[in-house]
């Protein structure tokens, strides 16, 4: 096993602000990590560190083997960077950005424009491929700068951010174009706020609050740390409740729980399909009328919200200090 | 687990001619730029109708209260020309200042630096696109001033000179812009503060008066301002009037005191702004 991107101790700090408080990360070859947190939770800066945008205060980081500090040349040469907004030149049409990039990727003039041409068709840009940035919609924009990301066929990708802004058909898009790209080898850093991109692109996930890592696993492991599945039954007649969680709760792994206003009993449970068999008959030879029953699996909303005890949409919090940050403009 | 040790791979990346790269690196950024100058071909006119202005309101409204000697408006009209030339060359700094600044704020400049390209040819290349829409201003204002009586009566080797020298101080100066742009925190503020430092150096000159008109105490400014030798300096080249306050060393010398000032603010300014681009936000 090697590893594309090794960080130990990182911190950062803007002045009085905490960044990032010292933290380590490991990302295989070929794997992706799912960097998740709320707003300036130390995302951004974690890549930006990685990506030899910005120096640490402490610790230190290598990435495809090379050290981000001492090498950065090196570095360089073996990522591609996706940041929140498409940083493309407005002006210049999409072929006219990527043969400029593959030109500063030291690419010749015939190599840079085929590979402007190969990527345009690959990401499905070929008819705006000569029309100003301008005119391109929001989901065009950030596959052009997903694009531009891949100049230089990097064996390590950062894509901070990626679907943020963009509409769910554009999302699904540039899920399967990351989907794809980690098919080939492709080790990938993402960066998220959304829990479902996470658990969708990510093979190991680590979770970020206020700068330090609150926890870390596939998403597997992080849902069973807050429980595994769990039946909720909902009852017909509210008399019925407390006398079904009795019925039932042979079947659970803990304790059943009840919520009386809404007549419903969550009910823990070990292999969750068999489980909602023997509660259906159980209830059924009981004669206890059965409005809704469904398996829960926890999501990563639940995980984070255990672990941090509030919820990822809080967005309260300073947001990352990425300077001179600007709305995206011209979506459509 | 282990890493990809470093040497293994350090040993297939040859040596870069970093000379060469910083060449070519610059050539694509400042292709970038001229690009955006055909797309955008209104910031051109608008970068020539500002000087075009200046040059028929002063030879044709102001000009006739300003006594530069003998010779009346037609000797106003050929000293104004080096003037304006020197005015436009400060003021398209302020554009390098803008346009630094909003590439900073739309996340290209991260792009730049995420590249193994030269971090310097950001800057040369853009700085160079700059020189070049600026040499194809000063063209065009040659014209205008020679469609309202400026005339060249010194030899064609002496203007020569004397457009060299406008073309160093303007690329020496725009990396003044370069570097103030690097600082600015979005490009409104970009936009007031590019201009801000321009004026004083600009107006308190000799470009459009001539120094004996002005206060003792502002006079030393005046003649040591580069805006001022320049203006001077292109005046004697171009066989312009010159109406001297005295024999003091910036009276004496503009040519030299000119190209001495390009030399200095490229080495002070250059390498200030190369490294206020590589460690900016660090």
């Amino acid at each position: 096993m090697t590893l594309a991107i090794k960080a130990s101790g990182l911190a950062k700090a803007y002045g009085e602000v905490v960044a990032l408080n010292g933290i380590d990360i490991e990302v295989e070859q070929g794997t992706v990590l799912g960097l998740l947190g709320p707003n300036g939770s130390g995302k951004t800066t974690t890549v930006r560190i990685l990506a030899t945008l910005l120096q640490a205060d402490s610790g230190s980081a290598s990435v495809g083997g090379f050290d981000v500090v001492t090498q950065p040349d090196e570095v360089r040469s073996v990522i591609g960077l996706t940041g929140q907004y498409a940083a493309v030149d407005e002006y210049l049409t999409g072929r006219e950005n990527l043969e400029l990039f593959g030109r500063l990727f030291h690419l010749s003039k015939f190599d840079a424009a085929k590979r402007a041409t190969e990527l345009l068709d690959r990401f499905d840009l070929s008819d705006a491929a000569d029309r100003g940035i301008k005119g391109y919609s929001g989901g065009m924009r950030r596959r052009l700068d997903l694009a531009a990301s891949l100049i230089g066929r990097p064996n390590v990708l950062f894509l901070d951010e990626p679907t943020t802004g963009l509409d769910p058909r554009s999302r699904q898009g540039m899920w399967s174009v990351i989907e794809n790209l980690v098919s080939e080898g492709t080790t990938v850093l993402l960066t998220t706020q959304y829990l479902e991109e996470a658990d969708q692109l990510a093979d190991r996930i680590v979770v970020l609050d206020h700068g330090t890592v609150i926890a870390k696993g596939t998403s597997n492991e992080l849902k069973s740390q807050v429980g595994g599945d769990r039946i909720e039954i909902v009852v017909e007649s509210s008399a019925d409740v407390a006398r079904a969680s009795e019925l039932i709760q042979e079947f659970g792994s803990a304790a059943a729980s009840i919520e009386d206003v809404t007549k419903t009993i969550l009910l823990p449970v070990a292999g969750g399909s068999t489980a909602i068999v023997n509660i259906v008959r159980k209830l059924d030879e009981n004669k206890i009328a059965i409005a809704d029953i469904a398996l829960r699996r926890p999501t990563l909303d639940d995980v984070f919200l255990s672990l941090t005890g509030h919820a990822t949409e809080d967005n309260e919090e300073s947001s990352a200090p990425a300077k001179g940050r600007r709305g995206r403009k011209g979506r459509s | 687990m282990s890493t990809l040790t470093s040497q293994s791979v350090k040993e297939e990346t040859a040596p870069r001619p970093r000379l060469g790269w910083l060449i070519t690196d610059s050539i694509a950024v400042s292709r970038r730029h001229l690009l955006k100058i055909t797309r955008v071909p209104e910031s051109l006119f608008f970068a020539l109708i500002q000087p075009v202005m200046f040059v028929l309101l002063f030879a044709f409204v102001f000009g006739g209260a300003i006594d530069v000697g003998p010779g009346g408006a037609q000797a106003y009209r050929e000293y104004l020309i080096p003037g304006i030339l020197a005015q436009t060359v400060m003021f398209a700094v302020a554009g390098i200042t803008v346009g630094i600044t909003e590439d900073a704020s739309k996340g290209i400049m991260d792009r730049f630096r995420s590249l193994p390209m030269r971090p310097g040819a950001v800057l040369t290349g853009h700085t160079l696109a700059s020189l070049l829409q600026n040499i194809l201003v000063i063209m065009i204002l040659s014209i205008t001033g020679f469609l309202v009586g400026w005339r060249i009566n010194n030899g064609f080797s002496n203007a020569a000179l004397a457009y060299l020298m406008f073309a160093s101080f303007a690329y020496a100066i725009t990396w003044v812009g370069a570097w103030i742009g690097l600082h600015m925190p979005n490009s409104e503020v970009a936009g007031t503060a590019g201009l801000a430092w321009i004026f004083p150096f600009t107006f308190a000159s000799n470009i459009f008066t001539p120094v004996a008109t002005m206060p003792g105490w502002l006079q030393p400014f005046v003649l040591w301002n580069p805006v001022s030798c320049l203006a001077l300096a292109a005046r004697e080249l171009f066989g312009n009037p010159t109406p001297l306050l005295g024999d003091s060393f910036p009276e004496r010398y503009p040519v030299q005191l000119s190209f001495a000032y390009s030399l200095l603010l490229l080495a002070i300014f250059a390498p200030l702004a190369v490294r206020a681009f590589k460690t900016r936000n660090k």
